[in-house]
């Protein structure tokens, strides 16, 4: 399953540890951050629960950039 | 500007005034002075720097040591403590915080700025459609329209969905797909594509598709989805990123230790001023050492240089392909629909003294009449008039040879070589030499009366879209054609192409471009492949670029190439090309300045030359002119 969400950064840089947090989420099979159009796109392990994964998604961007959003739901 | 930049400009305006009164009010060397001084001091430093001040704690908590607040609350943390160790001067750590904050803010605003223009760019996605119902016209979000309802597009709308016109007639504007202002006609019974303007008649359209599967939802869904395949130089500076700034901030640790410590060793040291000065050149690292510059400025230039393409009708699928394009050096081009119109027409009539010329072709469009083949379409054409289909009987068709039929009552026979064999006139077939095209012969009442020359019309701008391949680079353009040998190196000899496969059947394609492939210098030169996407998918995906042309309703092409040209002018090969060499040319651009200035200050902060100015123009000032670089991308020169 392949998700697409609307993300909040400030810089770029951001946004490529962002990336990096996010592939790194259990449950995560694969995961690209588009900086300019501010997306998230998102391939889900199959199995994985949508709300829980983008949860630790969230959680673990946070670690690296406090100062981020992800929108889903 | 949002909100946030809003308070942000607030507090940079409030920290640049009260810094400059305080500059001018003299404090006395009293210890209560002093701590006054300082005092105030502070306050305009949180003021600027609170927040990147709380970002860093919240880093050191989860362990990111080389996140930029954290590096930029050291510097000035570092900055402060020797203005109050030497009572000394205090600006210069607010002056770093403050430009950091202004350089952070104008980011924020030219890249907010940079993607509304993109956005706008792009801004083909219809808000709404009217769809036709029992109660009138309904205005709905394009995505609840089911396939086969009527939707009804106004003057002035766009079409939100793929479908085919019920009814009425008018004028679109296709420009904000194929970059071209080249209105198109249409009425009952035709195809519509998403994201074409309505110019002035009202249409009823019968969708044939989800807005989903329309072709403005792919485009734009293509487009975003660009970014995600990276070019090698994306990857080599999210690589050259990653190892930077621990490098500088390693390198910043050892210039605060090791040189000091020679220093006492040898007995050259000086107290602690010795120390603070060294503690300075390293604090001037750690500014230096953010890469945003670079981070920011080349995913930007792709982007921009993707949107600016996409504006001229060139869909790009990827960073990576842009990149592989300004560096293409072989060109191989299909003949047909490519260099061609892929539209039949009879070019020239040779006949028998005693018949005709007209009444030659009258009995060839008759003879044809029944038959959807281009070539027999492009008979009827040549005889233009009305054809009474009541005067062909008897119609016979020899599969991949010809037709018989009997027209007003006279036995014609139409088609090649074989056909004339097959009816015993091979011997009376006359062809002169110089005849280029599918040659189609004809026999009256078993009389040998001529043949006719049918050939495919060159596109008017074929010639100067190969002049103009030349002219960026390109060292050699390669035709690769279905058609007999003549018809090629004619076609070739008059477009300038320097070399021709002839006769090749789809699967010997493939082959051609491996040799191509093969036979290159270097592996950075790349292999391009223009087609019309359709039956040459293999190709397209074989080739280092494949381009598909004319692309506009045509899933299979767009599916199947890298590059997608909206409208079938061959010139456009070339446009690509040129935007692809600016688009890579301010990548290298950007990545030779920012590096370079980066690296220069760092030896000149090494040598104690640079000072925090220097540093914070290191940082921030590279990065604005970098992305004021990158946006260069989004225009394209018209032409």
């Amino acid at each position: 399953m392949k998700k697409t969400y609307q993300i909040e950064v400030d810089c770029a840089n951001c946004a490529n540890k962002m990336e990096e947090a996010a592939k790194n989420t259990a449950g995560v099979a694969n995961a690209t951050v588009n900086f300019m159009a501010l997306k998230m796109k998102v391939e889900f392990e199959d199995g994985a629960d949508e709300k829980e994964t983008m949860d630790a998604v969230l959680a673990n961007c946070k670690k690296v950039e406090s100062d981020c959003e992800i929108y889903y739901e | 500007m949002n909100k946030k930049q809003k308070k942000m400009l607030l507090r940079i305006i409030i920290a640049s005034v009260a810094m400059l009164v305080l500059m001018w009010i003299p404090f006395g060397e009293a210890l209560w002075a002093r701590m006054l001084r300082l005092g105030c001091y502070l306050a305009v430093y949180l003021i600027i720097g609170y927040d990147i001040l709380r970002k860093a704690a919240k880093g050191i908590y989860h362990k990111q040591v080389f996140d930029e607040n954290f590096l930029m609350a050291i510097a000035t943390i570092g900055a402060m403590s020797i203005a109050i160790y030497e009572n000394g001067d205090y600006t210069e750590a607010i002056a770093v915080m403050l430009f950091y904050q202004i350089g952070e803010f104008f980011q924020s605003y030219a890249i907010g700025k940079s993607r509304r223009n993109i956005a706008a760019l792009m801004d083909i996605r219809p808000d709404t459609a009217n769809l036709l119902t029992d109660n009138g016209i309904e205005v709905v979000e394009p995505d609840d329209v089911v396939t086969g309802s009527i939707i009804v597009v106004r003057p002035g709308e766009k079409i939100p969905i793929d479908g085919i016109v019920v009814e009425g007639q008018s004028t679109l504007n296709t420009s904000a797909l194929t970059g071209e202002s080249l209105p198109r006609e249409v009425k009952e019974g035709e195809e519509v594509i998403s994201g074409c303007v309505n110019l002035n008649g009202v249409l009823h359209i019968r969708t044939t598709r989800e807005f989903e599967e329309s072709t403005v939802s792919k485009i734009l869904e293509l487009v975003e989805n660009a970014s995600s395949r990276k070019s090698r130089s994306e990857n080599f500076i999210s690589k050259f990123a990653r190892v930077y700034t621990p490098i500088v901030c390693y390198s910043a640790l050892a210039l605060a230790l090791i040189p000091p410590l020679v220093l006492f060793v040898t007995g050259n040291g000086h107290g602690f001023s010795t120390w603070s000065d060294w503690i300075y050149r390293a604090l001037i690292f750690l500014v230096i050492s953010c890469p945003c510059a670079l981070v920011v400025s080349i995913p930007l230039s792709f982007f921009a240089g993707i949107g600016g393409a996409s504006k001229a009708g060139v869909l790009v699928k990827g960073s990576n392909y842009l990149e592989s394009l300004s560096n293409s050096r072989y060109v191989l081009l299909d003949k047909t629909g490519t260099l061609t119109e892929g539209v039949f027409e009879v070019t020239g009539i040779y006949h028998n003294r005693d018949i005709e010329k007209e009444t030659l072709l009258e009995y060839a469009a008759y003879a044809e009449s029944h038959s959807t083949h281009p070539i027999s379409k492009s008979l009827q054409q040549a005889y233009g008039k009305e054809l009474d289909l009541s005067k062909v009987s008897d119609i016979e068709e020899i599969s991949g040879n010809g037709v018989l039929a009997t027209v007003e009552g006279k036995r014609v026979a139409i088609g090649n070589e074989k056909l004339m064999q097959h009816i015993g006139l091979s011997d009376e077939i006359q062809t002169q030499t110089d005849a280029v095209g599918t040659i189609v012969h004809m026999a009256i009442d078993g009389r040998y009366e001529g043949y006719l020359v049918i050939s495919d019309r060159m596109k008017a701008t074929a010639k100067s879209a190969i002049a103009d391949l030349k002219k960026v680079g390109i060292r050699q353009t390669i035709m690769l054609t279905g058609d007999s040998e003549k018809v090629a190196h004619k076609v070739a000899g008059e477009l300038g192409i320097d070399r021709v496969y002839a006769q090749l059947l789809p699967a010997d394609k493939v082959e051609k471009v491996e040799q191509v492939l093969a036979q290159k210098h270097h592996d950075k030169e790349m292999v391009l492949f223009v087609g019309d996407g359709i039956n040459d998918a293999p190709v397209l995906s074989r080739a280092d670029v494949g381009i598909a042309m004319g692309a506009l309703g045509s899933d299979a092409a767009i599916e199947a190439a890298d590059i997608v040209l909206m409208d079938d002018n061959p010139q456009k090969i070339a446009k690509a090309i040129r935007i692809a060499q600016k688009c890579m040319r301010i990548v290298y651009e950007n990545i030779v300045f920012a590096i370079g200035v980066k690296v220069i200050c760092l030896i000149l902060g090494a040598l104690g030359i640079a000072n925090m100015w220097i540093a914070i123009f290191a940082d921030v000032g590279v990065m604005v002119i970098a992305v004021l670089n990158a946006i260069r991308a989004l225009f394209v020169k018209k032409d």
